[in-house]
């Protein structure tokens, strides 16, 4: 028994049956965040006093996380177009430079984090703490599963590539999806948090 | 996947191949253990399989549940010495119930129904196994996925489970899970939390799952406009899967939050419990979590209902030999209903006060959505008129859900008008209400399906007359059960009683009521008995079917009863719509969707 359309598009859809799957996961993905920043607005308004991002968080160490999570994206297009072009020593590069980032941005997280508790700033201090420690963390649980991804599709998992590199591209490209909307998800959550 | 032996080396269609019948078709290879074919399988057929059947004992564990309430309801305080030397003196003491006990079996029984019964049994069961068949698929568009989503669903089931013997018992706060009620709770509400995370990413892999396969494997021919009533039904309700569960998702991170790590997401300020201050921060907000719950949970009440239509649509339609009165307005009232779904939660909580505006705004959204619901159960209704109706098991079943159905939908429309909720909120008029929608209506209609397709499954049909021993006491004692609640309700009696209203002077004239409902839930689980002997009786000793034993139209009637791993012999094409039944001018009265011969 084969399964139709896993590797090539279905022609009257123009999909494959990941690529949808893909993009289903990331709406419901949206839904989750849409909720959690809905709760951020909903808890901001009704406080009496918020305060300022800046003042409490580490604004020069976000932004250079910001900057390493850009980049992770640039790559991980890289090593998708040399997956296209079926240069596997150029993606294996790309791709191990993107899990490499994810790392430096976990890393500058836990200074963060861990200054923030030095200095007795817990989530139950108070609820802008709270919202953010959620938020972030939330997002670093996507940090996590994204690299681990990654990380497979560089190791072992890349052994597809030379059985049927199509199909890896494929794997590839929606790992990149994934990997693109946590980008995505920080370039909202560094202003919401750390400048407004 | 790999391609371990395909459909075409199947032997001869003699309708049953043995309990293992999706084996047969592996030819030189090895045939996979016990643990592959039952357990770890990737076969959408038995991932169905093992969905309806966790999913049906949890049904009956639930119901178990409310059962042991119906005693504390109807003889509020009266001892059961057996059932105390059972259950443990920290549960009911001397076969006393405490209160606390209740309130357990009272959150529980409404989880475990919605989240562990009926969900996993109309989607992941039928849905499983159906949809695949009825779209010409030779299985799901991603089979490993679609069996991690069972694990998922069991783990979180055993979570559920396990919570009843932690310290403090389960969970005591409602199905719902008010906070700052369920914040302050004792430890099964962590569990609770644990296990809702665990279904949640159960239901969202079965979502994108069904969505995929439905789009993308339907076989050749089958445009969305011939799709069976069914498919159309899951396509919709995997879209709400998808994306309203994420929020309840979020919700649940957050109560975690507030429990574990001490925010205070829906702890607002100055809080005061017994009379004392709590020590927490503060600047929360209690409504929050009941507009993200209700944002699923709304939503969540059109999962349980609408692969109910789609059982229903398919059994009344092959049952009247007649094609479905309206196919298209149906088909666009789904899809409207699954939009306005998203637009209507708030219709749970015009008693907390968020204001005119909001309440006038979800009022008018809750009294649009009643309409295309009306627009279905009218259709259905009118696929009836001129039928030459075969009176079987399944089509009482479907017949009987229409007025229970109709009855709870009706019943609805006071409590979605603002003014008419005020006395209604939280009475057992609600609970007689959405047990009308949900116990009578879907899950008749999900007792249907299993009559309806088990000759699919088995390749053998389940006794005629044990069904009717099963159909007629079931749809008594349902009535006996929910209708005295509307009387019991209508009185004001509050629904989160522990003793039934027996303090309130005014519930004195409607109390004995609650008796007549308690005797009505305990006989409507003496009735289920045949239910439970035919089913395993007929696994082994039913009579034996070919491949179309209603002689219906639809896909999975061509494939063999039960199929082999892959499905269908040759990949099946698509010449018509679903129901072509009693065609003028045709051979025979019904035209299976792929019979290419008398094309129009």
């Amino acid at each position: 028994m084969e399964i139709p359309w896993v590797v090539t598009a279905r022609q009257d859809t123009g999909l494959n049956n990941g690529k949808i799957g893909i993009w289903l996961f990331l709406a419901s993905e949206v839904m989750l965040f849409g909720a959690l920043f809905a709760t951020y607005i909903l808890l901001r308004v009704g406080a009496p006093t918020w305060p300022l991002g800046s003042s409490i968080l580490n604004v020069p160490m976000a932004t250079f996380n910001t900057v390493v999570l850009i980049s992770s994206s640039v790559t991980m297009v890289m090593a998708w177009a040399s997956v296209m072009r079926r240069r596997f020593a150029a993606y294996r590069g790309y791709m191990g430079a993107t899990v490499v980032l994810g790392f430096v941005f976990l890393v500058v997280k836990y200074f963060e984090y861990s200054a923030k508790f030095h200095h007795e700033l817990f989530p139950r201090t108070n609820t802008f703490l709270a919202i953010y420690f959620t938020l972030t963390g939330l997002h670093m649980l996507h940090v996590i599963g994204g690299m681990a991804v990654n990380a497979w599709f560089w190791g072992p998992g890349a052994r597809l590539y030379h059985e049927n590199p199509e199909w890896f591209a494929n794997r590839v490209e929606n790992s990149g999806l994934f990997w693109h909307f946590v980008d995505l998800v920080w370039i909202f959550l560094f202003p919401v948090l750390y400048l407004l | 996947m790999h391609d371990t032996g395909t459909a075409h080396s199947h032997g001869p269609d003699h309708g049953h191949a043995g309990a293992h019948g999706h084996d047969a078709g592996h030819g030189g290879h090895h045939e996979p253990g016990f643990l592959r074919t039952w357990v770890f399988s990737v076969d959408h057929k038995v991932i169905g399989m093992q969905y309806a059947v966790t999913g049906l004992l949890f049904l009956m564990f639930g119901f178990c549940l409310m059962m042991l309430m119906r005693w504390q309801l109807a003889y509020p305080g009266e001892p059961v010495a057996w059932l105390g030397a059972i259950l443990g003196e920290a549960r009911m003491p001397g076969g006393v119930m405490l209160p606390e006990f209740y309130n357990e079996l009272g959150a529980m029984h409404g989880t475990i129904m919605v989240f562990l019964g009926v969900v996993p049994l109309a989607v992941g069961g039928f849905g499983n196994f159906v949809v695949p068949l009825q779209i010409g698929a030779p299985d799901m568009a991603f089979p490993r996925i679609n069996m991690m989503s069972y694990q998922a669903y069991l783990l979180g089931g055993v979570t559920m489970l396990a919570s009843f013997f932690v310290p403090g018992g389960a969970a005591q706060s409602g199905w719902t899970s008010y906070s700052p009620l369920a914040a302050l709770a004792g430890s099964g509400q962590t569990w609770w939390l644990i296990g809702m995370v665990l279904l949640i990413t159960s239901s969202l892999l079965g979502a994108i799952n069904f969505i995929v396969t439905i789009v993308q494997l339907r076989t050749k021919g089958l445009t969305f406009f011939r799709f069976p009533f069914f498919v159309w039904a899951q396509f919709v309700t995997s879209f709400l899967l998808l994306l309203a569960f994420p929020p309840l998702e979020a919700a649940g991170v957050l109560q975690l939050m507030d429990r574990l790590a001490g925010t205070s997401f829906f702890m607002p300020s100055g809080l005061v419990v017994s009379g004392q201050a709590l020590d927490i921060s503060g600047g929360g907000n209690p409504l929050l979590w009941q507009h993200l719950f209700w944002f699923l949970a709304h939503p969540e009440v059109y999962v349980l209902i609408l692969p109910a239509l789609g059982i229903v649509a398919e059994i009344i339609a092959n049952n009247t030999r007649k094609p479905l009165f309206g196919y298209r307005i149906m088909v666009w009232s789904l899809i409207f209903l699954g939009f306005t779904s998203f637009i209507v939660w708030a219709h749970h909580m015009f008693m907390t006060g968020m204001g005119t505006v909001m309440s006038a705004f979800f009022q008018t959204t809750t009294m649009i959505i009643s309409i295309p619901s009306v627009i279905i159960l009218t259709s259905l209704m009118l696929s009836l008129w001129g039928g030459s109706i075969r009176f079987n098991t399944p089509m009482l079943f479907a017949l009987a859900f229409l007025p229970m159905f109709g009855i709870g939908g009706l019943t609805g429309l006071p409590l979605g008008l603002n003014i008419t909720d005020i006395p209604l909120h939280d009475t057992y008029y609600v609970i007689a209400h959405f047990h009308y929608v949900v116990a009578p209506g879907t899950i008749f209609a999900l007792f249907a399906g299993i009559y309806h397709w088990f000759p699919k499954a088995t390749g053998r049909a389940m006794n005629e007359t044990l069904g009717k021993i099963h159909f007629w006491p079931s749809f008594i004692f349902m009535n006996v059960v929910f209708m005295p609640m509307f009387i019991v309700g209508l009185a004001g009696v509050s629904r989160r009683l522990y003793d039934g209203g027996l303090t309130y002077d005014f519930a004195r004239p409607v109390l004995h009521w609650n008796a007549v409902s308690s005797w009505g839930a305990w006989m409507l689980g003496l009735a289920q008995v045949p239910f439970i002997i035919n089913f395993f009786w007929s696994i082994r000793h039913g009579r034996k079917v070919d491949r179309n034993p209603w002689q219906a139209t639809t896909l999975e009637w061509a494939a063999p009863s039960p199929p082999p791993h892959g499905n269908f012999e040759t990949e099946p094409v698509v010449h018509r719509g679903p129901y072509e039944y009693s065609v003028p001018g045709a051979k025979t009265d019904y035209l299976p969707q792929c019979d290419a011969a008398e094309a129009r």
